[in-house]
This record gives C-alpha cells, structure tokens and sequence, in this order.
C-alpha cells in the first residue's frame, strides 16, 4: 500500500457499524442497542458455560476412581453448581440472549425489539443474578442440585442455599424479560408485508420460547420464594413435620422446570432450521408444520411436568396422564426431525461448518429423544429414573442438541455479526472433536444407567468403573473441542477475512444487510414480498 | 491409579435380571431401545444418504419443494401409534408394581441420613442388607426420618421413592438366588453415595438357617408391645375396656369412623399419623387434644414395631400370624415363634 | 382508548418527542406498550397463581385447620380495605381519562387520591399484621403456638405462612405501585401528559388495577369462606 498522506476511501474506509460506531465503557454498558446486548451477553454466558464446564472436567476427574477422588461434600456442590450454572445461567439464556436478541428484529424488518432499555434491563439483571450465583460458588456453593429438592434444601443442607436461589431467582426475570421483549416484537414489529406465514422459522421458534419463558418462569420464581422464607423462618409449607408436603415442591419446580427444557430446545431447532435450508439451498419442507410444531411444542411442554415424579407416589391416573401427555410431545419434535432430513432431499448439500453441527443436532437430538421414550414409558421409567441413564438422556438433548446448534448458529452468523470470518479447517477440525468427546463422554452413561448406577454419587462399586473412565475420557476431548472454537473466534477478530453481506448466499433480510449490521439494522423499512427461505420458485407442491 | 486396567475385565453392559419383574421390564426396555434404534438407523442413514446423493457438487440445482401433508400425516400417526404400545405396555407394568400379591412377605425399611435400617417381622434388624428368599413375594413398606430417599434394587428393577411424612412401598418376587446391590436413588445430602447396602437372595434352605439366627430382642410385635408400655399408650388404650380413647383391639384394617363423619381404614397410614399426628384424625365419640402427639420422640422404626403390635391384636388379619411371615416350608422351632403365639393370645 | 385527535401544531410536536426511534408511529408504540403490559401481568398472573396453587392444596387437606383460622382474619378491616382498593381502582380509572383529556389538574388530583387510598391500604395492614403479631401467629418469627385450637397448630403454621406470603406479596406489589404512582406524579407536574401521550398513565393504570384484582381473590378466600361451614 502506498504510503501517501492522502488515502484513497474505497481502500481505507471502514463501513460504519453497530460495533465501531461509538467507543467506550459507557457506549456498551448503557447500550439500547440489541446487537450490542446480544454481544454482552454473549461474553457472559460463555464465561458461564466456561464456569460451569470446568465443574464437570473436575467431578468427571474425581469419578475416575470407584472411591472418587475428592471429598463427597466437594463433589456434591461441584455437580449442584454445575447443574445450576448450566441450566440457569448458559442453556436457558443462550440462544435467545445472544442471536436471537441479534436476529429477531432483523429478521422481522424492524430497527430494535420492541423495549430497547428492558433488553438492557435484563442482561444487568442476569449479571446481578450471576454475581449472586457465583458468591455462592466462592463461599463454597450449594449442594442441593440444580433441583433444590424441599426438605433436604430447606432444612437439612448446610450450602449456601439461600444465594444460590436467590441468583437463580433472579435470573429468572432476565429471562421473562427477553421472552416479552420477543413476543411483543414478534406481534407489533413486523416490517410491511412480513406476515406470520413469511416468518423464518428461527423467529417461530423464538416466539415459541418466549411464551413459555413469560409463562413458566414466575412460577419458578415463587418456588423459589416459598423454599427461601422456609429456610429463613425455619418453618414453611414444605415441612412434613408440621403437615407440609414436599411433593408440593417437586410439582411446582417442575411445573416451571419441564417446560424450561422446551425453552433450552425450541431456539436451536430453530437454529438448524436456517442452517439446513441454507446449506441445502432449499426452502424448509413442511414450513408450517414446523412453525406449529414449535408452538405445539410450547403448549403441551406445560401438562407433562408430572413425568418426573412417577415414583414419587403419584396416583395411576395421575401416571397415566402424563404419560400419555409425554408421549404426545415427543411427536412435534418427530416432526422437525423428519422436516429437516426431508429438506435435503433434492436439495444441494454443502459441508460447511454450521452444517457439520447441524447433522450432529438431527443425530444425536434424536438419539436424545428417542431415549425419552425409556422415560416417559411408566415401566421403563421404574428401572431407569434417578440414574445415569437420565443423565445421558438429558446431555443427549441438551448438549448435543443445544449446544451444537448455539455452535453451528455461532459460526453461521459470525460473519454477520463481526463481519469476520473464522478459519474453516480449524472449524471442521473442532466440530469432529467435540462429536467424538460428547459420544464417548455420554453414550456409557445410558449403559452405566440401566445398569443400576445412580446419579450424583461421588463414588460407585468398582465394576463401574470401566464405563466411567471412558465417560471421563470422553469429557476431556470434549473440553478441547469447546475450547478450540474461543481461540479461534477471538482470533478472527482480529485477523479473520473480513466478510461481506452474505457470504453464504442465504436468503433472509438478515443477509441483504451489511456484515456487522449498522445500529438502526436497515437504511430503510423493508417492504416482504417473498416466503422465507425462497431460493428459487415452487417446483414441486407434493400434497 | 489408572494402572488398573483389570477394570475393563469387570466390565459389564447389561444388567443380570433376578426378579419376575426384571424380566418384563427388560422385554419393554428392549422393544422401545429396538425401536429407536431402528429410528437412529433410518435418520442417520437418510441424513447420509442424501447428504451424498445430493452434495452440490453432484447436484447444483436444488428443487424447491413445499412439502407434503400425507407424509406429514404418516410420520405423525405412525410414530404416534408405536408409542401407544409402549405407553399401554408400561402403564401395566406400573399398575402391577404398586399392587403387590396378598401372600407378599412384609419387610420394612426405614431411609435416614445416610444408612437403610431393615427390620423383620420377626424382630430382626439389619443395615444396609436384605435377606430373602427365592420366590417368594416381598412387599417393603418404606418410610423416611428425614429427606426423601429413594429405594431401589437394579437387578430386580424396583425402585420407589421414600418420602418423610407417609409410607411408600414397592414389591418384587426374586427369581434368582445371589448378591446384588441396593442403593438410594434420590440425593439426600453428603453421604447419598454412601447409603448402599446388599441384597442376598437365599434358597428356602439358606433363609431358614438366617431366619432361625433370629431375633433376641423377640419379634417385631414383641418390640412393639414393649414399646407400647414404655410410652404409655397403655394407659389410655386399654385393650379390652374403652378408656378415653378408642379401642385397638381388632382394629387393624378395619374402617372407623371419624368425627367429621368420614370414615377411613385403619391402615398402616392410618396407624402412623394417629401416632405422629394424632389431631389429624379424631374418631367419633372422642376429644381431641387427649393423646399427645409423639413426633419426635418416637422414630419411624419404632413407630413400624408399634403398628406390627397393634396388628398382632388384630386376630383375623394374617399379619397377626407372625410364624406365617416365614415360606412354607418346616423350620426348626425358634424361641421367637413360641413367644409370638404367646402374643397372640393376650 | 385510542386516540382519535388528529396531532397538529403542538401535539403533533408531543406526540413526535415521545415516539421512540425504532416505532414507526406512535400508534405503534401504545400498542405494543400495551401488549407488553398485558404479558407482563400474565406473568404476574402466574407468580401468585403458584401461591394460589398451593392454598388450594392445604385448605383441601386441611379443612377443619383452615376453619380454625377464620376467627383471627379481621373480616371488618378486610372489608375495609376491599372497598378502599376498588375506590384507589375508581380513582385510577378516572387519572386516565384526566390524561386523555389532557387534564393536568384532574390527573393531578386523582393521582394523588389514588395514592392517598394505597397508603391507607398498607396502613391496615400494617395494623393487622401488628394484631397477628401480637396474639403470636407469625409462623417461625412469634408463634405462640395456636393455643386455642393447639390440635391444628402444625397445620395452622403453614396455613398462616400462606397467609403472609400472599398478602405480603400483594402489599410489596402494592409498595411498588405507589412509587410507580409517584413517578407518573411527578411528571404529570411537569405537564408531560397529553391527550396525544398519555401511555404511562394507563400501563401503570394497568398495573394497579391488577393489583387490586389479586386482591378481590384474596378477600374472600383469605376472609370469608372459612367463617361458615
């Protein structure tokens, strides 16, 4: 390049974006803008996924030996912790703090969500709620599980029970927060012409989300309270010695608690619907029996809580009620599953990175649910709940499914959401690790489950001890498979190729824009007049 | 450490089934893990198959396609329709599991931080440990002192949780004599991974010999009576005359009938909270606030050996038989039994 | 309540000042402020609901305990309060026309009526909840041990901790609303609302009139039912 005093602009001129447009602490700490909220909280919850993953390194290492490795009390609090940090401050925020708070209003043609300082509002209140959490952590953490289970949490634990409910309590509100924010903005923000049946299926499932986050979430909240003024006042409603019932606890944690898995789900099933038609350049087939399903989903995640309380006691009919209700929402998700194989039918497949994690999801989110099955089944249910086998169930779904397709939508907007392009092979490279670390860490635990293992127990009989040393082993590479894509995305910020608008050539308004985004999304409102995902005109309308 | 790969020869991938339930669990378990495998198979390879056939350098005109109802409809109901089996199938096995057969053996578990405390029919205690004989029906009754807990057995496949404040129960009938482990299965604090024990399942031979090890403190009826004196009870509920509080002479499995005009059975529940929570239910004719309640001074073990001796007054009911807790088969009279017909004839 | 006059001259300027960037048009924005009200008191809907829930269950098991505890609930102040809640709604309401009529008098006055009635709400509480501490009824803080009817006092206790965690939970919320009140105040002082821009007033609106609608739930079956068989 010349080294002329006078720069030629083409050249030099960096585009203005919502990232460089202003600097400072106070222009992203008092930010409206969703895209840098999106950001921020990216930041955080990865610190949390990175917290709450060192946790799991240290108790698989300590399930290495038949005795275990440390002490029962350190191992009780590190799983507790770890579910907690998990669920409560990474899987449920995820997806929808961090794209989807980047995406919707793009996607929907508008300039912002609907409450711009709400957005900014909840991530501060996440971060007092993860402040809290991590107190708890510091001082020793809570040893309750990520269950809080009445009385032993109310009476008997001597954790810190009460700033970990708290810092989960108010996370809570971070999370109705964002699911308003959505559903208001969904409702009233649609750009002209982008009507509900022109919706990408990402917003659908988004919306989804969001009625069960404004929906369940208040009810966790008032468990919580309820568990908190029992261990302050030393007596409550939960107390059998005094009447209460702790299986009043357990039907309103879940009552909140199922449906929250629906909230760590639906948004990467939206996620692998725009990768898949992407990368198979084809509309999504069966557009709107996904979009329903997403909502069918949503409706009936709150009448099956009682699948997690088969043994508590609960009368038959109460059984087979929910039973029969698990069954019925397994099908939406069938569904999606046969939807997104069906899109790559006639399609043109390519193997980029979002697509490698987008067939991770189908396979292993289907090996996930289908093992639900073992669980929702009555007489299954009595030999496999409280053991490893719902551990691998639950990791199926949530970390091979949830997690590879926060991965895969990561790296699918990347470019657009930092304008910068990350190293391929490096990419493919860690999204083979991570499948290979997440297989070996979890498919011993369905054996080691029916095999009668229980979970949460810091030592085992010996004869465990084969499947668990791989289930450690597996963990290990799964852990450097998370950590290859941080060096890498930090990295191409900075030295990335930079990206241009739509590198992939995907349709949605997301991509007719800048890579990154100016701060009002669109230079002018965009006026739709075209279905999502339309690559090219309807071909075939099989009936 | 890990030189101790010889752990890999203990490996075991499936669990050896030694009950009658086992066995049916095991077929469910297989037909849904058939079935899913089979669906794995189908996804994978529809994902594979058409990730090749259509790659875009093979296929670089993708053909829009909106979707299809019948086939939307297909891979709904189908599915659907499996799942029904599954859900039928389960569901009885489930109704079984809570309703045990009228012969089962009776055995009673009480779950505390951190230890299973067993206790016999005939007196004996054990920790942490089980003996039973083959064949035979078991029904545990099972109560908490604390947290909830969770009993289970992986090679009969039984499990039920043991929550404070009522009696939870699960039965079995063992298929196989031999060794097996029992744990808890719901989180209960610090030593969880502690409060496990064994289960030995005996030929009718070997149980005789450990049943004849026998009791020296007398049957769980004895103990209860003894009980019954030390705390009282005897003051007021004096067997053969209505004092100020309802006679409990036949009144096991019996219906009372309450002051507020319900009228329930005198069960093992029943007996508990009169004991635990004796203003939770008062019975016709009578005051509340005469009989003081003992929650607190009396554990749930001891409350178990009190309902056994309240049972044994209760001539008609077969619990009452003591002797008949032990298998058909002839045993060495023990100073146990000859004491328990005794009881019986108060 | 949509607003029907044609903004011109100076209430197309109001109108223009309080339009959000990211809103189209200011038709855009009360309605999606009122949208997002409502879900919100969905939510709220929800958190009480698993108190309610829970009530629900124990006054079930517990009838004759639940009946014991109907002589300590002071029907009179209950009733009292019942009656200055649907007034403070009464006065709400009419805040709200005030605003639409840009009537920053009326709006004035009645906003502080409101705020006069919410205070002597708390203040009966205050008084009731002093009563029950002194007859020693609050459930692990003073419990006097329910000697009148001590065959219910386990169950009394959680009956009671019902009691004050739904009435206390309301009376925060009702906290919270008075300083939402102070704020519209405060800017009502300062001329802000208008027949073109009075958003705040009816969310806030809104809010109250829910909060008196939890309750009219609470009442009765705090108060009433357990006084008859």
């Amino acid at each position: 390049m010349a080294t002329l005093v006078q720069r030629s602009p083409e050249v030099e001129a960096e585009e203005v974006n919502y990232l460089n447009v202003e600097h400072g602490w106070k222009s992203w700490l008092l930010t409206t803008d969703h895209k840098r909220i999106a950001v921020l909280y990216l930041i955080s919850i990865t610190l949390m996924f990175f917290v709450g993953g060192l946790m799991a390194v240290l108790f698989r290492i300590n399930l290495l030996e038949p005795e275990g490795l440390f002490s029962a009390e350190t191992y009780n609090r590190l799983f507790s912790m770890h579910g907690i940090v998990m669920v409560f401050f990474f899987l449920v925020p995820s997806i929808p703090a961090t794209l989807a708070n980047f995406l919707i209003p793009i996607m929907v043609g508008a300039k912002d969500l609907a409450f711009p300082r709400v957005n900014l509002l909840s991530w501060y209140i996440y971060i007092a709620g993860a402040a809290l959490t991590l107190y708890a952590v510091a001082r020793g953490g809570v040893d309750t599980g990520w269950t809080f289970y009445a009385p032993y949490s109310s009476t008997y634990s001597n954790s810190y029970v009460l700033a970990a409910a708290f810092g989960v309590f108010t996370a809570g509100f971070s999370s109705i927060l964002t699911g308003l924010n959505f559903i208001v903005t969904v409702h009233k923000m649609r750009a002209p012409g982008m009507t509900w049946s022109r919706l990408p299926l990402f917003v659908w499932s988004n919306y989804a989300t969001g009625l069960i986050q404004v929906l369940g979430t208040p009810v966790l909240a008032i468990t919580l309270l309820l568990l908190a003024f029992e261990r302050i006042a030393h007596v409550g409603i939960f107390d059998p010695n005094i009447g209460g019932d702790p299986i009043l606890f357990q039907h309103l944690f879940w009552f909140y608690s199922h449906p929250a898995v629906y909230i760590m789900i639906l948004p990467g099933m939206g996620v692998i619907s725009e990768i898949v038609s992407c990368f198979s350049r084809k509309r999504v087939f069966g557009y709107n029996f996904v979009a329903f399903s997403s909502m069918a989903i949503a409706v009936l995640s709150f009448v099956v809580w009682g699948h997690h309380m088969f043994l508590t006691g609960e009368s038959m009919y109460t059984g087979l009620a929910f039973s029969i209700l698990s069954f019925m929402v397994a099908v939406p998700s069938a569904i999606k599953v046969f939807n997104w194989t069906a899109t790559m039918y006639k399609g043109s497949v390519s193997f980029d990175t979002p697509m490698l994690y987008a067939f991770g999801f189908i396979g292993l989110f289907t090996i996930g649910g289908l093992t639900g099955l073992h669980l929702a089944t009555l007489g299954t249910d009595i030999a496999t709940h409280g053991t490893y086998f719902v551990v691998a169930h639950f990791h199926y779904v949530m970390v091979g499914g949830m997690v590879m397709a926060f991965m895969g939508g990561l790296h699918f907007w990347w470019p657009k959401i930092t304008g910068r392009m990350y190293p391929e092979a490096w990419s493919k490279f860690a999204a083979l690790i991570v499948f290979i670390g997440f297989n070996l860490t979890f498919f011993p635990q369905f054996i080691l489950g029916y095999l009668g293992m229980p979970r949460r127990y810091h030592a085992y009989p010996p004869e465990f001890q084969a499947l668990n040393v791989l289930s450690t082993a597996g963990a290990s590479i799964l852990g450097i498979g998370y950590v290859i894509p941080m060096v890498y995305f930090i990295w191409s910020l900075r030295a990335g190729p930079k990206a241009g608008p739509n590198p992939w050539g995907a349709a949605g308004l997301e991509w007719q824009i800048q890579s990154p985004p100016t701060t009002f999304n669109f230079d002018e409102t965009p006026v739709v007049t075209e279905e999502a995902y339309n690559y090219g005109p309807l071909e075939e309308i099989v009936g | 450490m890990l030189g101790n790969f010889p752990f890999f020869a203990d490996l075991q991938l499936f669990p050896v089934a030694a009950s009658e339930q086992a066995h049916g669990i095991d077929a469910l378990y297989w037909f849904i893990t058939d079935i899913s495998i089979v669906m794995t198979i189908v996804i994978f390879a529809g994902l594979a198959y058409f990730a090749w056939k259509y790659h875009n350098k093979k296929h670089p005109h993708a053909t829009q396609i909106e979707g299809s109802t019948k086939l939307e409809l297909t891979w709904s109901i189908l599915p659907f329709l499996i799942m029904l089996i599954m859900f039928a199938w389960g569901a009885q096995i489930y109704y079984a599991a809570q309703n045990p057969p009228k012969n089962a053996m009776e055995i009673f578990v009480t779950g505390k931080q951190w230890m299973w405390k067993v206790q016999y029919p005939d007196g004996t205690r054990e920790i942490d440990a089980l003996h039973i004989p083959v064949g035979q029906p078991v029904k545990l009754t099972m109560a908490s002192e604390d947290v909830i807990h969770s009993f289970s057995i992986p090679a009969f496949r039984v499990r039920h949780d043991v929550i404070p404040g009522h009696y939870d129960s699960l039965w079995f009938t063992a298929t196989k004599p031999g060794h097996y482990h029992l744990f808890c299965t719901e989180y209960c604090g610090n030593q969880h991974a502690g409060m496990i024990g064994w289960v030995d399942v005996l030929e009718p031979r070997e149980y005789a010999n450990w049943a004849s090890g026998g009791a020296s403190q007398g049957s769980l009826a004895e103990q209860g009576e003894k009980l019954f004196q030390q705390n009282g009870c005897s003051t007021c509920h004096l067997l053969d005359q209505q004092g100020r509080c309802p006679i409990l002479r036949g009144l096991y499995n019996k219906p009372v009938q309450l002051a507020d005009g319900r009228t329930v059975m005198a069960d093992d529940a029943y007996i508990r909270e009169s004991i635990l929570d004796p203003n939770a239910k008062i019975v016709s004719g009578f005051q509340p606030n005469v009989m003081p309640n003992f929650k607190g001074q009396i554990s749930e073990s001891d409350v178990i050996q009190l309902i056994a001796y309240i049972k044994s007054l209760s001539p008609s009911t077969p619990a009452s038989q003591q002797g008949s807790q032990q298998p058909a088969v002839v045993i060495a009279p023990k100073a146990g039994a000859a004491k328990t017909g005794t009881a019986v004839r108060h | 309540m949509a607003d029907t006059l044609v903004p011109a001259g100076e209430d197309a300027a109001v109108k223009e000042k309080h339009l959000r960037h990211h809103f189209a048009t200011a038709e855009q924005q009360m309605d999606a402020a009122t949208l997002g009200m409502w879900t919100f008191l969905i939510t709220e809907v929800l958190f009480f609901g698993g108190m309610f829930a829970s009530y629900a269950v124990y006054r079930n098991i517990y009838l004759d305990a639940f009946a014991s505890t109907s002589q300590y609930m002071n029907v009179v102040l209950g009733g009292t309060n019942t009656a200055v809640l649907i007034c403070s709604s009464l006065t709400m309401a009419l805040a709200v026309r005030a605003a639409q009529l840009s009537n920053r008098k009326h709006l004035t006055l009645f906003l502080i009526l409101t705020m006069i009635f919410g205070t002597v709400f708390l203040v009966i509480k205050g008084f009731e909840y002093h009563s029950k501490w002194v007859e020693g009824l609050v459930p692990g803080i003073h419990w006097s041990g329910y000697l009148e009817h001590p065959e219910f006092a386990h169950h009394a206790q959680i009956l009671f901790s019902l009691y004050f965690y739904m009435t206390g939970m309301h009376a925060l919320h009702m906290v919270v609303g008075l300083g939402l009140l102070s704020y519209l105040l405060i800017q009502a002082r300062r001329n802000i609302f208008k027949a073109t821009y009075f958003a705040p007033v009816e969310m806030i609106g809104l809010y109250w009139h829910f909060v008196d609608i939890v309750w009219i739930f609470l009442f009765p079956l705090l108060y009433l039912i357990g006084h008859r068989r």
